[in-house]
């Protein structure tokens, strides 16, 4: 009888504090043959990543193995010497992390790891090492891999990064390979290259792999069956497909129906024709100076143009979603348009009158736009209460007189959150990714603004908060007339809220227009080909 | 019956309606000190120490700046005798002109923990000012700020409170130096230990000023001066506590230091390192207590403020748990 490749039966971990012991995972059995993939998939605190860990021991103090086994080809490892452990990494489980940034060493050049890691596992010398390496990387999608061997990291971009993880990966032939969010750090186009590369590889080798990602949409795309977990137990376990389309656990359900498709035509009122704009923005540019290598470079310093001549408009109570790549510029034309950054040239206007360049803006004008960030770990000053943070932006006119005036005012603004109004007395450390989320939105709705710059507001949250956070959002648009700016990197995400969309890249805006035009009929190439690369539950095989 | 369960362990209790008392006993710092039996010593250590200078006054048994009082003939007395002379008891001992030493100790421990609070609370207050403004401005106070940084850490501290000092003594006149001796010295341990507090403070101000709440902030209109005092301090006032505990044992050897090379306080106000001066003299003719247990005190006393100050920069990371 043939023994699966990896097999995981009643896996439990705990990690015991001094209060109390945490269970992490509590009965985990999964198993995956030679040539399957298997995506394991879950929200945050699922215990996904610590089921990888646990595979290949490697789980942080306090955390232990209590009960259960993990098999290799039908050997137990749990419980093996350090050593014995230590060689099976590498050797024969291959192991691809999220940040390839961090996971190679940024003093060894690329050929320099790949040799040491081939020469530990495999008899071979230096030579046939190198030939070897040569072979994996040109496999792994790196054209001129001879050439690119004398290379170090940084001199890759972070999708070659990842290929050369992957061919690391790879390099000892192992059995299995444990892949924990293999692609979360990667832009959409050059995550679906990735993902094509890793797919090939262990198609064609025939290695199991386990992978680990909170994206529906990659496993959609990758794994032959998909291990849903919650809370460190499995939830649901299946052919992708048919957990896609016909969930049987209510939690599955749950998390399918919450993630946003951009094949979801929006259903959102049609625009009336003729809504006079709110804000326009007009040849909108920033330059950022280049730190000078020579000295000539000192009296005319090389200069990045991070956005070029950007112009939009929104009209009043609608959103627009700007869309684009890590380096897009999105992120800088919010801050411009937030007047948090001056631009360099071109001008941000509100019913006419300029916002940008924040000494020119008068406490009234300042009072109609806010901002709701992407993390918000850090857009909550931890030592602050929630209700001084909510309060923060009244001031002037707007500040009642008055502690129990300002508390009722802050409760109100709570419940418009769907938060308790308890809530005000505590400190941010004690709310969730969710909850501070509508804190900081509670915050920018305070000085009652008519325009919400919302700089990727739910990229840092799971999807089925995610979705409360969206819905919220328009929620609140709806009741008070509110205009947003949305900006993201997920298509869906766009697709799902905005009324209009701009596609940002390389600080230029390359197409903009109505969403489900744009959407449906892109004009530009670039567009297209980010619309095609997309990784979509819709797309399941 | 989904979801992490939290098995029952040592003590489950709820964090509402507890007293304050209770809240800081459960805490992990209070967890973490209560562990480590060479803390908790360290702690009653200076705990009695800083109390009995601080009570000086009332806890000496003698008061050695009353010269009606001293005993000239209990001069050079050794511990634990008592004198045949005047029927005085001397726990440690008496100097040349039969002041008590402990009594001496207490007032002198005052004199010094007085000095090197007060300079660490200047160098606190000089070095978090100047790291916020080179933090939050960054550019050309960054680097005028910086660059003074860098050349006074290049110096040991005593020689910039000795350069301070002598400078002082030229400046101020004659009749007032004697007055003014103690906030001078003041003055100059403090001018030579808020380098550190600037660079750390530096580095956190521009860690922090880079986060969304900062942002926020300014959206809302708040001008710099009001974020940095309501937003940023507070979140980088942290590493200062820890520091400001060790530089605060440093200064009270500083201080020794200053007086022991006689440009300290003035004889009139004896702190430790005029007693340590005054002992080192007669450390060769046999009366060794006179030194013995001025010294004594201050090493105690920097140990066991450095010791705490060790295990609160372990204790308040969050990543050495």
């Amino acid at each position: 009888m043939t023994h699966p490749v990896l097999s995981v039966r009643n896996l439990v971990v705990d990690f015991p504090d001094r209060r109390q012991t945490f269970r992490a995972l509590d009965g985990v059995s999964f198993d995956i043959a030679a040539g399957e993939i298997v995506g394991v998939v879950g929200e945050s605190g699922a215990g996904k990543s610590m089921t990888g860990a646990a595979i290949i021991q490697l789980i942080q103090s306090p955390g232990r193995i209590v009960s259960g086994e993990i098999l290799l080809n039908g050997v137990p490892i749990t419980g093996l010497p350090q050593a014995e452990v230590a060689a099976l990494r590498g050797k024969r489980i291959g192991l691809i992390t999220q940040d390839p940034l961090t996971s190679l060493n940024p003093l060894f050049t690329i050929g320099q790891q790949m040799i040491e890691t081939i020469r530990r596992h495999l008899p071979l010398s230096e030579s046939q090492a190198r030939t070897r390496a040569i072979d994996l990387l040109s496999e792994a999608g790196i054209s001129d891999a001879e050439d690119r061997l004398g290379a170090y990291p940084h001199q890759f971009s972070g999708g070659m990064r990842q290929r050369v993880v992957i061919a690391l990966a790879i390099a000892a032939e192992p059995e299995l390979i444990v892949a924990d969010e293999p692609t979360s750090a990667l832009d959409v186009s050059v995550q679906a290259q990735i993902i094509g590369v890793l797919k090939a590889l262990c198609e064609r080798r025939g290695t199991a792999v386990m992978m680990i990602t909170h994206d529906m949409g990659v496993v959609a795309e990758t794994a032959d069956r998909v291990v849903v977990m919650n809370k460190g137990r499995i939830v649901e376990t299946g052919k992708v497909a048919d957990i896609i389309r016909r969930p049987s656990e209510s939690y599955t359900r749950g998390l399918i129906a919450a993630i946003p498709s951009v094949a979801d035509a929006r259903d959102r009122k049609p625009v009336a024709a003729g809504v006079a704009p709110l804000v326009e923005v007009q040849g909108l540019c920033r330059d950022f100076r280049l730190p000078a290598r020579t000295l000539r470079q000192r009296f005319a310093a090389p200069v990045l143009r991070a956005v070029a001549d950007v112009t939009f408009e929104i009209p009043r109570g609608t959103t627009f979603g700007l869309v684009g790549e890590s380096g897009s510029g999105k992120s800088t034309c919010a801050r411009m348009i937030a007047g948090l950054l001056p631009p360099s040239s071109g001008e941000v206007l509100m019913e006419g009158a300029r916002i940008s360049g924040r000494k020119g803006m008068s406490g009234d004008q300042r009072r109609r736009v806010q901002m709701i960030f992407q993390d918000p770990y850090a857009s909550l000053n931890p030592r602050w209460r929630i209700r001084d943070i909510v309060a923060e932006p009244l001031h002037g006119p707007n500040r009642r007189a008055g502690r129990r005036d300002l508390e009722e005012q802050v409760a109100e603004l709570l419940r418009k959150v769907r938060m308790e109004p308890d809530a005000m007395f505590k400190f941010p450390h004690q709310f969730s990714g969710g909850q501070r989320q509508r804190i900081a939105i509670a915050r920018a709705l305070s000085s009652e603004p008519e325009f919400i710059i919302c700089d990727e507001p739910t990229s840092a949250l799971d999807v089925s908060v995610q979705a409360q956070v969206l819905d919220l959002m328009a929620s609140l648009q709806e009741e008070l007339g509110l205009t947003y700016l949305l900006i993201s990197h997920d298509l869906a995400v766009v697709r799902r809220m905005s009324d209009f969309i701009g596609v940002m890249q390389r600080g230029r805006l390359v197409e903009k227009g109505d969403t489900d035009q744009v959407f449906d009929a892109p004009q530009d190439p670039y567009t297209r080909m980010l619309l095609d690369s997309i990784l979509d539950i819709s797309k399941v095989a | 019956m989904q979801g992490n369960q939290v098995l029952p362990g040592k003590t489950t209790s709820g964090s509402r309606g507890r007293s304050l008392l209770a809240k800081i006993s459960d805490s992990d710092v209070a967890y973490s000190w209560w562990h480590s039996p060479v803390v908790v010593i360290a702690t009653a250590v200076l705990l009695v120490l800083v109390l009995a200078c601080l009570f000086a006054p009332l806890i000496a048994p003698y008061d050695p700046f009353d010269p009606a009082s001293l005993q000239l003939m209990d001069g050079f007395s050794p511990p634990m005798t008592t004198s045949s002379f005047s029927g005085n008891h001397y726990l440690l001992g008496t100097d040349a002109q039969g002041r008590d030493i402990l009594s001496t100790i207490l007032h002198g421990g005052r004199v010094s923990l007085f000095v090197g609070a007060s300079a660490t609370l200047f160098a606190v207050a000089l070095g978090v000012g100047m790291g916020l403004l080179a933090g939050y401005r960054g550019g050309f106070a960054d680097a005028v700020v910086m660059r003074i940084v860098d050349v006074q850490l290049s110096f040991p501290a005593i020689l910039i409170a000795l350069l301070v000092f002598g400078v002082a003594r030229s400046v101020i006149p004659p009749s007032l130096q004697e007055s003014a001796a103690i906030w001078v010295l003041i003055f100059a341990i403090g001018l030579s230990n808020w380098a550190q507090f600037a660079r750390t403070v530096r580095g956190a101000t521009m860690v922090e000023s880079h986060k969304d709440y900062v942002a926020a902030a300014r959206i809302a209109g708040k001008g710099p001066v009001k974020i940095l005092a309501t937003h940023i301090l507070p979140n980088v006032m942290g590493p200062v506590l820890v520091i400001a505990t060790i530089s605060l044992a440093l200064a009270v050897i500083e201080e020794s230091t200053l007086s022991f090379l006689g440009v300290g306080v003035p004889p009139t106000q004896p702190s430790l390192g005029t007693l340590i001066r005054i002992g080192q003299q007669f450390l060769f003719s046999g009366e060794w207590w006179i030194l013995f247990f001025p010294a004594l005190t201050l090493v105690l006393l920097a140990l066991s403020v450095n010791l705490l100050g060790d295990w609160l920069r372990d204790a308040i990371n969050p990543r050495l748990r």
